[in-house]
């Protein structure tokens, strides 16, 4: 047996690719968290007044606010006076404004992660905001989009340049004080990226974001808007790493999406924070707030996320459906090795008449991996013929991890219909001989059914990226079986 | 081909195959019978690889190589394939995708080019009518939601895809009406060559009616207690094993 093997230690031991430290000097803020820390952040960011008022409104509300409990997660507390909140390299004082006066240290370190920052080395037809730390370092192609009038830009400089894009739809999605998460984001935020699509315009690339947590002791706290106006659509995409640290690290994002008339957001998740070694030390804690808002008629959101990484992950992208006839979809893999623990699914909301939503979610655990899918459908009383799919599949794969379902339903209105359907499986040593007896190696047959077990969600993806997260996907189950 | 030399086999320290001597010659076509619990199913399984069978004497050679030195995968791409007595169904995998995975690592072992879709599909659609494999199982999920006779032509189906030198076919007739029987069978006699060799594994004497053996030897508690020719098989139908284990050796 020794060929087999050798050949498992030897790809055991590429583990998480993303998980070195970039060496650039970087500016802090003090640790801890107070109303000075909120200015402080504020004033990096010049921003203006009301926009301090609206942290400090945020903060003060988060004081008042208890960490929620009702996840299936557990871990230790978390002392927010202990991290930062605020990290940027310091050869960004001044932003730069073309690539070439970027630190090629940064560019470097994107390149590592597969993520070339050079226009003419991108995958045509994907533009790019690379966001690291508390910072966006680069954001490619905005002159070709600018060209159709399609906004793509960092947070902070869309204060500056859009404001009352910023001032008319932050916090509509996601109310300041919707969590105790949501509430903290808001007080501290600092970067992330902003999107609007004008009528009637079909955004001509895809948009993505990548998020890149270099700092220790810091955590990182972007938000990101997406505005799709009458008519139009995008297609955005976000991923995100980590270097591995011994200490675990928090992530708390707020993402508003609000699609108007006829009008579709498609977004996608391809999640892989470092997720801790195999014993649970270190990694990150990954509490997001996603919400997508089908403001107008016809309009339609769909989120899709495959979810490998982070040592805790919570997160329930969710849609309200508003307009008449809009439509929302979540499709979710995620997977928990290890010690990973993931409590995430999804709320539909149907307010409006013949509102459609559709749920797929599948989650596979490893090692001693933990994973629930917690999803809401609410049909109101105004709702009428709303209709919804859900299908939540679990895939075990050996005996010391586990999955629950928990399906939340709501409905007020009697012409609705709603469809729920769920199984759990197993990789059993009985499919990966078969698949050895034919010639797959372990690895391979495992990728081999997870992947088949992913496929309905993983073709929602973009093509290139729908590779890499089927990649990803294998590389996160290494040393699961055998 | 294939060449077994006083094997010895414990399962959770149970002695199970008690010396087992057995030769099975290029192109040739054994068949091992025996009643339940004499221990056909643990011989398959040792040669395919399966992890809890420890072999404590004895050992196995193919094509001149330690056979049991080698983790499975290697085996099936020295040309090792074993016919699943139960096949198991993988869902959500193709079984066109899962063939096509199998072959290509089946290939490169070889040091040959995988095969294009184009090729493959080819490929598979003159395999899968030697064995009336509608198209609609080629696409469906691996063995899922088949019925017994359809799980045991996809065995073969596959076989005759991955082009075995040696398949090892254990109760290949085992829930089969005599329909399904026949098929199976015609696939198995399409598939005989020169170059293949097989090894049979059945209870019943009935499927030798339709597969014609060189050879046939009968397994009694861990041990091979008579070989003979097509004619052992039909002494075995008629009077049974435990006669046939008393009777002496011809």
């Amino acid at each position: 047996m020794s060929a087999s093997t050798e050949q498992i230690d030897s790809i055991l031991e590429k583990k998480y690719d993303a998980g070195f430290v970039t060496d650039i000097e970087e500016e802090y803020a003090p640790p801890g968290l107070s109303e000075d820390i909120v200015a402080f952040i504020s004033n990096k960011k010049q921003e203006p007044e009301w926009l301090l008022q609206w942290r400090l409104k945020a903060y003060r509300r988060w004081l008042e606010m208890k960490e929620p409990t009702w996840a299936k997660v557990s871990y230790p507390k978390i002392d927010y006076q202990e991290m930062c909140y605020y990290a940027a390299p310091k050869t960004n004082e001044n932003a730069p404004k073309s690539l070439d006066e970027v630190d090629p240290e940064l560019l470097a370190t994107y390149e590592k992660l597969g993520i070339p920052l050079h226009e003419r080395e991108i995958l045509a037809g994907v533009a790019v905001d690379a966001v690291f730390d508390s910072v966006s370092v680069a954001t490619t192609f905005r002159d070709k989009l600018a060209e159709v009038g399609v906004i793509f830009m960092p947070f902070s400089e869309a204060v500056k340049e859009h404001p009352e894009l910023i001032r008319k739809y932050l916090g509509s999605v996601v109310p300041v004080s919707d969590n105790f998460f949501s509430a903290l984001n808001s007080a501290v935020f600092s970067d992330g990226s902003v999107v609007y699509v004008p009528k009637g315009v079909r955004c001509p690339m895809e948009l993505s974001t990548y998020f890149r947590i270099n700092a220790a002791n810091t955590g990182q706290f972007e938000r990101t808007l997406i505005i799709a106006d009458e008519g139009s659509y995008v297609s955005y995409l976000e991923g995100c790493t980590a270097p591995m640290r011994d200490e675990n690290q928090l992530h708390a994002a707020v993402v508003e999406l609000v699609a108007h008339e006829d009008a579709q957001i498609k977004y996608s998740t391809v999640q892989n924070w470092y997720p801790g070694d195999e014993n649970g030390k270190g990694g990150i804690f990954n509490f997001v707030t996603k919400r997508g808002l089908c403001e107008g008629a016809r309009s339609k959101i769909s989120w899709t996320q495959v979810e490998t990484g982070s040592a805790i992950t919570w997160k329930y992208p969710s849609c309200i459906l508003k307009g008449d006839d809009s439509i929302g979809e979540f499709y979710s893999v995620a997977l928990s090795n290890h010690r990973q623990q993931a409590d995430t699914g999804t709320k539909m909301i149907h307010l409006g008449k013949n509102t459609r939503s559709t749920i797929i979610s599948k989650g596979i655990s490893a090692g001693h991996g933990r994973q629930t899918y917690r999803g809401g459908v609410k049909i109101s009383r105004g709702a009428t013929n709303a209709r919804n799919y859900t299908q939540c599949d679990s895939l075990l794969i050996g005996d010391k991890c586990a999955a629950h379902t928990v399906p939340y339903v709501d409905v007020r209105n009697s012409s609705s219909k709603l469809e729920h359907e769920a199984t759990t499986s197993r990789i059993g040593e009985d499919q990966l001989f078969y698949c050895r007896q034919r010639g797959l190696s372990e690895e391979d047959a495992v990728s081999l059914i997870v992947n088949g077990f992913a496929k309905q969600v993983l073709k929602e993806l973009p093509m290139e990226f729908a590779v890499e997260a089927q990649k990803l996907l294998g590389v996160s189950l290494e040393g699961a079986v055998g | 081909m294939l060449k077994i030399e006083n094997l010895h086999v414990e399962v959770d320290g149970k002695p199970i195959l008690k010396g087992i001597d057995l030769e099975v010659g290029v192109g040739q076509e054994h068949a091992l019978m025996g009643p339940n619990g004499s221990g056909k199913y643990t011989l398959s399984y040792v040669l395919a690889g399966r992890d809890g069978y420890d072999v404590t004497k004895g050992r196995v050679l193919y094509k001149g190589k330690d056979l049991l030195d080698m983790p499975p995968e290697l085996r099936a791409a020295e040309g090792l394939f074993l016919g699943f007595q139960y096949p198991v169904a993988i869902p959500g995998v193709s079984n066109i995708y899962f063939l096509k995975a199998a072959l290509n690592a089946i290939r490169k072992h070889r040091g040959e080019e995988p095969l294009d879709a184009i090729d493959f599909m080819k490929l598979s659609k003159e395999k899968a009518a030697l064995v009336e494999l509608p198209d609609e199982l080629t696409s469906r999920a691996v063995n899922d939601g088949f019925s017994g006779g359809e799980k045991k032509r996809n065995e073969i189906f596959q076989m005759a895809m991955l082009e075995p030198s040696l398949a090892v076919l254990d109760e290949t007739d085992s829930g089969l009406d005599i329909d399904a029987l026949k098929v199976v069978a015609k696939g198995v006699n399409a598939l005989r060559g020169p170059d293949r060799s097989m090894l049979i594994i059945t209870h019943y004497q009935r499927l030798l009616d339709h597969i014609v053996p060189d050879v046939v030897h009968v397994l009694i508690d861990g041990r091979i207690v008579r070989s003979g020719d097509k004619d052992l098989a039909k002494q075995l139908e008629e009077e049974g094993y435990t006669d046939v284990q008393d009777a002496p050796q011809l």
